[in-house]
């Protein structure tokens, strides 16, 4: 690697992260710590029946008898769960706001700072957005214009109140509490995230989003998400996620439960840009999420797509569950890691019914001093007949002190099922960039060409509306300017 | 002077390869350069371009009132400087066109002209595309990504008459050719050739010679050009081979 690389590499890691700002808003939050006080807290604040109160302590119990999984390819201290706040509002957020004229402007500046407008005639065409700040959801946009068709688009605290039937049944249905501890903490403490449940035969005519924003110090964000796509129904959903620059590490643990009925389909994209510390590896969020879906009727499918370039420590799996036959199961993943950032990302695909189909696109990019891990599963359960499997990794490593790994794992306990593997590690090419720069292009721009080159399998999953900020976003991770 | 090379001695990991090369070219004028392998053509087009890999122990270059070792690589590409490569590198996942569009307006921006909008690029992208017979499919792929030696040499050709440089250097262009890709190359090449460009042509064999007329040709052997002259001294290496310079 010659010098003029280095210099760039450098500059690069100076990373500028563009959505580090806070908002001076004073919220409302409990003591400190994690007991059974916080926990009806919680429940109280969210005036939520007994039911969902019995659910959260029956969680904290299980949760008390746990520990961190500890095979992650992660370094970081003991995180101090007495140390954190488990719920933060914007004060005058005991009702929820009924439109926006009743939001605090300084929440909707915000979003606005963000590139999230609330106003729904500037939203995007064709993109609800549900918008959580802390441990809140502030605003839902076009939900009228949903509920014509059926469709539930609410904050999961709303759903509670309004649908307990439908949360009774799925809530934890995929992701049980006691899976493992951090979904067991989020089982207890969850606070706000949103619900969607598409009707039979319905096709969702938009884009759902939800933007998540961590703004408080020393505050965790659990947010608790739940999908339901009934027979034949579509939908596209869409997640993106900020936090403010902080010395201290956040943490951020979340659940996602999709579940796709027969010839349902789930489209779950994520773009995760939470603030990732500075050069030095101070500060930044620590994000232990756990998304999984399950792919409960015949002919479903569930496509997760995810652009991870933010946070100090990601540890996340989406996954899928494929019991119904000939159901389908996709995961396209690009991480990014810079200076000290660690991700160690992934995913699970079992196949449980006949004719079950699994996709793998996997591409982690390493700069800096960071470590990249990709981390996945796949088996293939005794009735699981004709399964089939491809997966793909691809690592780029940037520069020559960072790290990639990729740990599959294969298990088969059906002889028919068919597994591909592929998988490449390489290091940013130096003839391409002598190439790109020929042609006139800074080193800068051939750095962000390359790079968004090797994610386009990937890019390209995203909906329109994200793949252009996808594509920017990723450029930025490189190059560190403030867009 | 438009280029001129004075005294120019390079090395790359020890070992001399360029010793006390002259070379001036004017503007207009086609330059040939022959020589047998390892004779250091190939270097010379890379120190021109900029790469960095070299070590210059000596000597200067100036081109168009610049001292090029001022100038880094892509500098020196929007001053005016294209390479055709011998060996185009692919690069997956990047399309040609926002590609190219990038690379047109950061040498119009170096130039302070206004930079050229999607629309008008793709149709001039497709105008030239249709001048050099290269299908439209083509423009949709990869940079040179699965593409076959000749197409990746017609690529390079497409790309060098939308940057429409002042001086373009063909390092071995030729090579890998049949005679046909080997048309389509020369052809566009000499709709390109105007009295205010110029052209280095590196080549081993004569067989290009043919289709493009050099006004200059220069013999390389071991770092240095040994002999000058007219298109006469390609035909005397046709016929004789390189053996008589050494």
């Amino acid at each position: 690697m010659n010098s003029e690389t280095l210099n760039t590499l450098d500059s690069y890691s100076k990373n500028k992260y563009k959505y580090g700002f806070v908002t001076e808003i004073d919220s409302e939050k409990p003591k400190k710590g994690l007991d059974e006080d916080t926990i009806r807290f919680i429940s109280l604040k969210k005036n939520e029946p007994d039911w969902m109160l019995e659910w959260r302590l029956k969680a904290f119990s299980k949760w008390k008898k746990m520990k961190e999984p500890k095979w992650a390819n992660l370094n970081f201290p003991e995180i101090d769960y007495q140390d954190i706040y488990y719920y933060s509002a914007p004060k005058g957020f005991d009702k929820k706001p009924k439109d926006l004229s009743e939001v605090d402007p300084k929440l909707i500046e915000t979003y606005n700072k963000l590139g999230i407008p609330l106003e729904e005639q500037k939203v995007l065409a064709g993109v609800a957005v549900d918008v959580v700040f802390d441990s809140v959801s502030v605003a839902t946009t076009y939900k009228g214009e949903l509920e014509k068709l059926g469709i539930i688009f609410c904050s999961i605290g709303e759903a509670i109140q309004k649908h307990p039937d439908l949360i009774k049944k799925y809530l934890g249905s995929v992701i049980p509490a006691g899976d493992h501890s951090f979904s067991a903490l989020n089982s207890a403490v969850f606070t706000d995230g949103s619900f969607v449940y598409i009707p039979e035969g319905v096709k969702c005519p938009m884009e759902l989003s939800t933007y998540f924003r961590i703004n408080a110090e020393n505050t965790g964000q659990f947010e608790r998400t739940l999908i339901i796509a009934d027979k034949g129904s579509y939908v596209s959903y869409l997640e993106g996620c900020t936090a403010p620059k902080r010395d201290d590490n956040q943490l951020h643990a979340a659940n996602v439960e999709l579940i796709a009925f027969e010839d349902a389909e789930i489209k779950y994209s994520t773009v995760q840009n939470w603030y990732p510390g500075d050069e030095d590896g101070i500060g930044g969020i620590y994000n232990f999420v756990t998304k999984r879906g399950l792919c409960a009727g015949k002919n479903s499918k569930i496509s997760w797509t995810q652009v991870e370039t933010g946070s100090a420590i990601t540890w996340k799996y989406p996954s899928c569950i494929l019991k119904g036959d000939n159901s389908i199961g996709e995961f396209y993943s690009v991480a990014i890691t810079n200076n000290f950032q660690q991700a160690d990302t992934g995913t699970k695909m079992t196949h449980i019914g006949k004719n079950t189909k699994s996709k793998i696109i996997s591409k982690g990019i390493s700069l800096g001093k960071s470590q990249n891990t990709y981390r996945g599963e796949v088996s293939f359960l005794r009735k699981a007949d004709k399964a089939r499997n491809y997966t793909q990794c691809d690592s780029l490593l940037v520069g020559n002190q960072c790290g990639a790994h990729t740990v599959p794992y294969i298990d088969s306990k059906n002889n028919t099922a068919v597994i591909e593997h592929e998988a490449s590690t390489s290091k940013i090419n130096e003839d391409q960039l002598y190439y790109c720069r020929q042609r006139g292009l800074s080193h800068e721009e051939a750095v962000s060409l390359i790079v968004n080159g090797f994610c386009k399998q990937v890019l390209q999953e995203l909906p329109m509306e994200f793949a252009v900020e996808a594509q920017k976003l990723v450029s930025i991770s490189l190059e560190g300017s403030v867009g | 002077m438009f280029l001129e090379i004075k005294d120019l001695s390079v090395k790359i990991e020890n070992k001399n390869i360029l010793k006390r090369l002259n070379l001036n070219i004017n503007k207009g004028e086609v330059h040939a350069i022959m020589g047998p392998n390892g004779s250091g053509k190939s270097t010379l087009a890379n120190v021109l371009a900029g790469k960095e890999d070299y070590e210059i122990l000596n000597g200067r270059i100036n081109f168009k009132d610049n001292d090029l070792f001022d100038l880094n690589i892509e500098e020196r590409a929007q001053e005016g400087m294209f390479l055709a490569f011998q060996y185009p590198v692919e690069i997956p996942g990047v399309n040609i066109t926002p590609f190219l569009h990038s690379a047109i307006n950061s040498k119009r921006k170096r130039m302070n002209e206004e930079e050229i909008d999607n629309l008008s690029f793709a149709k001039l992208l497709k105008s030239k595309a249709n001048d050099l017979g290269i299908n439209i499919d083509m423009l949709k792929r990869s940079v040179n990504t699965g593409f076959s030696g000749g197409e990746k040499k017609r690529y390079e050709i497409l790309q060098m008459s939308i940057l429409n440089p002042d001086l373009a250097i063909l390092d071995e262009t030729d090579s890998g050719l049949d005679i046909d890709a080997l048309k389509i190359v020369t052809d566009g090449v000499n709709k390109l050739k105007t009295n205010d460009n110029s052209f280095l042509i590196i080549t081993h064999y004569q067989k290009l010679l043919n289709y493009i007329k050099p006004d200059y040709v220069h013999v390389m052997v071991n770092g240095s050009i040994v002999k000058s002259g007219g298109s006469e001294i390609a035909a005397e290496i046709e016929k004789d081979g390189f053996q008589k310079f050494q």
